[in-house]
């Protein structure tokens, strides 16, 4: 029956507020948490791009070319490249993230006691099969009119694609590719699993310290929710730059 | 095939479709000389893009040969890439590439293939546009222009390489009626210049004016071929004939 005041209430939540964050400098964690998730977040992203435009390429030729091909050493790479790709694909997109990062650490990069590199390349491998398909997409969006006037004038597949293809199927799939970055920044959440302490890490163990899960973890949770604010409204500004420039 | 002159040599070209339900070529043999204004007719589905488009390989033929400056093109060790930079090609739909400003267009497989300097083949792309009076569009980009504006730019793209031969799919299909005349005028002027040109087309005027064979074309095969007089003044095939009777 008894109601807290309001100045009570401002009261209990200065306390809780010194006690999570100011007391013994544990903002100081926050902020080395947020560090790593960015680290990881962005080289993860470099990593997941390369892959997947790689990935694209190797699917996407293939299907358009394999039967024009003479045989030989080429053909037969790119049959090798094109099977590999697609057990790369199967296995990242029909296995969990988290599970992949267990495997990763504790697995195949056993020796190593750098979990932020590791994090990364999984991260980045994960990511990479999504990337696959939405530069796949793109590519397949652009009119086949196009890679023809490219093929006419002498340009090699590569170069059509380099050239001519990629550069406009780049702005079709860029809210795409946005999207699976915010994705991406959002998964790093589970880094914690194999002993980074990431943003979220950072949080559930001030959390643990201190027996008040309130304050940590709505920060932790803020201070996603602003990063992917702002990083959408940057793509928003370069997707109209890149409008601006056709017009 | 000795004949110095020839410049691509068709000998018993087919493509075929589903393994061979649909013939889309039929047997197609034929020589284009240097400086030929050649003019492909023949209703729709009898062939005339797939001919057009095995010339330079964006069709892949079943079988037979084509011989382009006497290099057998069907050959799997030919590398395709150098002969197509010599066999420029005109489509339907333009095909200008839209993220690329008009000059860009133009200067991008000069430079990248020929390895002209920016200098060169900015000069060069200049002439030409002054040539099909577009001298003060070279910044704009392909959305800007009108349909035949960008046919006309997507001519000149094809002459920045200073091919050997100019192919044309249907140039003035997908034109409004009154943007017709811009660029068959800038055809008429190329065929006069010599260039050696392989176009299909409906326009008969254009036929008649300056080509100096038609070939007409049904169910994949050359059914006639001759001078625009014997063509359109004498034909002999039935086919040809009633064809003659819809389009005229
Ligand atoms: N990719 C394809 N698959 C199956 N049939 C095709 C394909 N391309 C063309 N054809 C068929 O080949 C025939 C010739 O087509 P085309 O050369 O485009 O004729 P035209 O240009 O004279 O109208 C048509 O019957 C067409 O349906
Ligand atoms: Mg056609």
């Amino acid at each position: 029956m008894l109601m807290l005041s309001i100045g009570d209430w401002f009261s209990k939540l200065k306390s809780d507020f010194i006690l999570n964050f100011v007391q013994d400098d544990r903002y100081k964690l926050i902020l080395s948490g947020l560090g790593s998730t960015l680290v990881i977040t962005f080289f993860a992203a470099i990593l997941g791009i390369l892959l997947g435009i790689i990935l694209a390429l190797v699917r996407s030729s293939h299907d358009k070319m394999i039967d024009e091909l003479r045989p030989g050493f080429g053909k037969g790479l790119l049959k090798v490249a094109n099977f590999i790709a697609n057990i790369y694909l199967t296995i990242i997109r029909g296995t969990p993230m988290v599970v992949q990062l267990l495997i990763a650490y504790f697995i195949i990069f056993a020796s190593s006691n750098n979990g932020v590199i590791v994090a990364i390349i999984a991260f980045g491998i994960n990511s990479g099969a999504y990337v696959a398909e939405i530069v796949r997409s793109g590519i397949m969006s652009i009119d086949n009119g196009q890679f023809e006037a490219g093929r006419s004038l002498g340009f090699n597949y590569i170069q059509t694609m380099v050239y001519i293809v990629l550069p406009q199927a780049f702005k079709n799939i860029l809210p795409a590719l946005a999207n699976e970055f915010i994705v991406l920044l959002k998964e790093t959440s589970v880094a914690g699993y194999v002993a980074i302490v990431d943003l979220t890490k950072a949080g559930d163990k001030i959390r643990g310290i201190t027996f008040s899960p309130f304050m940590p973890l709505l920060a932790v949770a803020l201070i996603y929710l602003i990063l992917v604010t702002i990083f959408s409204r940057l793509v928003n500004i370069l997707e109209r730059r890149l409008r601006n420039n056709e017009r | 095939m000795s004949d110095n002159n020839v410049l691509i040599s068709v000998n018993d070209l087919k493509k075929h479709y589903k393994g061979g339900e649909i013939k889309a070529l039929d047997g197609v043999t034929t020589d284009i000389k240097k400086g030929e204004v050649v003019v492909i007719i023949g209703p729709s589905g009898s062939g005339k893009s797939t001919f057009l488009r095995s010339l330079n390989l964006l069709e892949r033929p079943t079988s037979g040969h084509i011989l382009f400056d006497g290099i057998d093109i069907t050959d799997k060790s030919t590398d395709i890439n150098k002969l197509r930079m010599k066999m420029g090609m005109v489509f339907q739909h333009f095909n200008l590439f839209p993220h690329l400003s008009i000059l860009n267009n133009m200067t991008l497989a000069p430079m990248k293939l020929l390895g002209k300097s920016k200098e060169e083949a900015e000069k060069r792309a200049n002439e030409l546009l002054k040539k099909v009076a577009l001298g003060d569009r070279g910044n704009s980009f392909p959305s800007q222009l009108s349909g035949g504006q960008k046919q006309r730019i997507a001519i000149v793209r094809a002459l920045a390489m200073d091919p050997e031969v100019l192919l044309f799919d249907e140039p003035t299909s997908a034109l409004d009626p009154e943007m017709v005349g811009e660029v068959l005028d800038v055809m008429k002027e190329l065929a006069k210049s010599g260039m050696t040109m392989v176009c299909v087309t409906h326009e008969m005027g254009f036929a008649k004016e300056v080509a100096t064979r038609v070939i007409f074309m049904a169910d994949g095969k050359i059914v006639e071929e001759g001078t625009p007089k014997e063509i359109f003044e004498n034909p002999t095939n039935d086919r040809l004939k009633s064809f003659l009777a819809k389009v005229l």
